[in-house]
């Protein structure tokens, strides 16, 4: 039950636009005392259900800048071959510190934004 | 499209792509304000290309996890039921709350999780 009010919680949040997943992160870390890579893992599989329909519903809607999605996704793809083998590899604790640094980067940048953004 | 543009378009989605699979998060959220100011899209267009982006790497990244046995079903599929209704939920709520005093109210919380992942 812990493990669907820490997603409630971390849907809600992230539903209103502030943080997207990062938050779900330390919670899984912190509430259900998983490693950081598991926490990482669930974090990455649960996104795919609703962010397939958010897809969907924009892609109907045309809202998708279809002439920028080729470069983006070529690139993006190799980046996160690179960062998903380093982030699997990689010694947990060392993981946890890299992750720290960018929650903290993201924190900061909440805070100081102005505008409502919604964010996967 | 100008080629200047294009170039900034493959090194957005290789960085962006990396932080996703590194950090298991967070790709979405430097994508959309990269989008932006970087290639002038319309914030509402910026987030529907950053989600169409950020899905297919997501689904990689997950793939990456799961062959290394970085995967727990069992929890991943609870919180994702969460995090389906809390995202939902988030969205409603949108326009109903002082969403600006939220993000800075998380953003506090993020640096201090960050903190507390590094110092324990």
């Amino acid at each position: 039950m812990i493990e669907i009010l820490t997603g409630l919680a971390a849907g809600i949040i992230g539903g209103m636009g502030i943080g997207g997943g990062t938050i779900l992160i330390p919670a899984l870390v912190f509430f259900i005392k998983v490693t950081q890579q598991i926490a990482q893992s669930i974090n990455l599989i649960s996104f795919i259900p609703a962010a397939s329909l958010a897809v969907y519903i924009h892609y109907k809607n045309g809202n998708i800048e279809k002439d920028m999605l080729i470069p983006l996704i070529i690139s993006g793809v190799i980046g996160a071959i690179v960062g998903s083998i380093s982030a699997v590899k990689l010694d947990p604790s060392l993981l946890k510190k890299i992750f720290s640094g960018f929650l903290f980067i993201m924190g900061t940048y909440e805070i100081f934004s102005k505008k409502p953004v919604k964010k996967p | 499209m100008k080629p200047r543009g294009k170039i900034s378009l493959w090194i957005m989605g290789f960085i962006a792509g990396i932080i996703n699979g590194l950090c298991g998060s967070g790709g979405g959220t430097i994508l959309v304000p990269s989008l932006v100011f970087l290639s002038k899209v319309r914030d509402h267009h910026a987030h529907a290309t950053a989600i169409a982006v950020i899905l297919p790497l997501t689904v990689i990244s997950s793939f990456i996890y799961a062959k290394s046995g970085i995967i727990d079903m069992n929890i991943t599929i609870k919180v994702t039921i969460g995090t389906v209704i809390g995202a939902y939920i988030g969205s409603k709520m949108l326009n109903k709350l002082p969403i600006n005093i939220l993000r800075k109210l998380f953003g506090i919380f993020m640096i201090i999780a960050a903190i507390r992942m590094v110092i324990k």
